[in-house]
């Protein structure tokens, strides 16, 4: 398999912006706010973190201003756990479109969650979760 | 608008285990009894070392795996007595089970038969390492 490498920093700043996007969606409750952090989500899983429309914002905007030195990571991580953003948001819609807005605080309150300990804690989901999810599926 | 009291309960919630899980990542937790299976270099991959073997389990989803790699890699280096081993955790999941391996990376101190004294979580120090080291007996 390919290693594409991206800098490291983009995905740390669309996990800041990711988490400014869930906490409107969780205080207002909008679908329409979680409709449009699920298709940033949707890209960054299906594509990749680097062409999300917060990616396209870290490279034109925040990147130029940085003066810290490029760190490159591997894209896998971070893209993996967009793939789970996604999940969260997908059943937040769900229970939103029928009337479960319990189900939709709580999906967005867990997406929420993880977004916020990766910008401000460079947690790592990928690391705390794939290696149980590979464990389930083999059992 | 709605409620702010999700988004405080949320965000305090998670800056607490943020803090709790930045603390606790790297350190070394010994093993109350060392009574582990023991592990063989056909299992790991690399012979044991003389003293202490460092086994760390990786994950493809992992930036951290990198960092741990790079820094366990470069201390062997100086400590002669010490070896470095790397797994796979995904392609060795019945190794994972049986060591009870539950995030990556985790690099577990062997001692010279092989048993396991202790593990850290996360990316280690320098210094937690050089005390890990010195821990296994």
């Amino acid at each position: 398999m390919q290693n594409i490498e991206i800098d490291a920093r983009g995905p740390r700043f669309s996990a800041a912006l990711t988490t400014v996007v869930l906490a409107l969606a969780l205080v207002t409750g909008s679908a329409w706010v979680a409709t449009i952090q699920a298709v940033v989500f949707a890209i960054g899983a299906i594509n990749g973190p680097q062409f999300t429309p917060y990616a396209f914002i870290y490279r034109t905007l925040i990147k130029p201003r940085l003066k810290s030195q490029l760190r490159t990571e591997d894209v896998r991580p971070p893209q993996f756990a967009q793939s789970i953003g996604l999940l969260f948001a997908l059943v937040a819609l769900v229970g939103s479109a029928t009337g479960a807005p319990v189900v939709f605080t709580i999906a967005i309150a867990a997406a929420l969650a993880a977004a916020f300990l990766n910008a401000t804690f460079d947690f790592c989901l990928g690391c705390q979760i794939y290696l149980l999810l590979a464990r389930l599926r083999s059992n | 608008m709605k409620s702010l009291v999700p988004l405080l309960i949320v965000l305090a919630a998670a800056t607490a285990f943020g803090i709790w899980f930045q603390r606790t990542r790297g350190e070394f937790r010994r093993k109350k009894t060392i009574n582990g299976p023991r592990m063989t270099p056909d299992q790991i991959g690399s012979p044991l070392g003389a003293r202490v073997t460092m086994v760390q389990f990786s994950s493809a989803f992992c930036s951290p795996c990198r960092a741990t790699r790079v820094l366990l890699e470069q201390m062997v280096q100086t400590m002669p007595d010490v070896t470095y081993a790397h797994v796979d955790a995904e392609s060795n999941l019945e190794l994972v089970r049986q060591l009870n391996i539950l995030s990556t990376p985790t690099t577990l101190f062997l001692n010279r038969d092989g048993v396991e004294v202790g593990r850290a979580m996360g990316t280690p120090k320098r210094t937690q390492v050089f005390a890990a080291v010195a821990a296994v007996h």
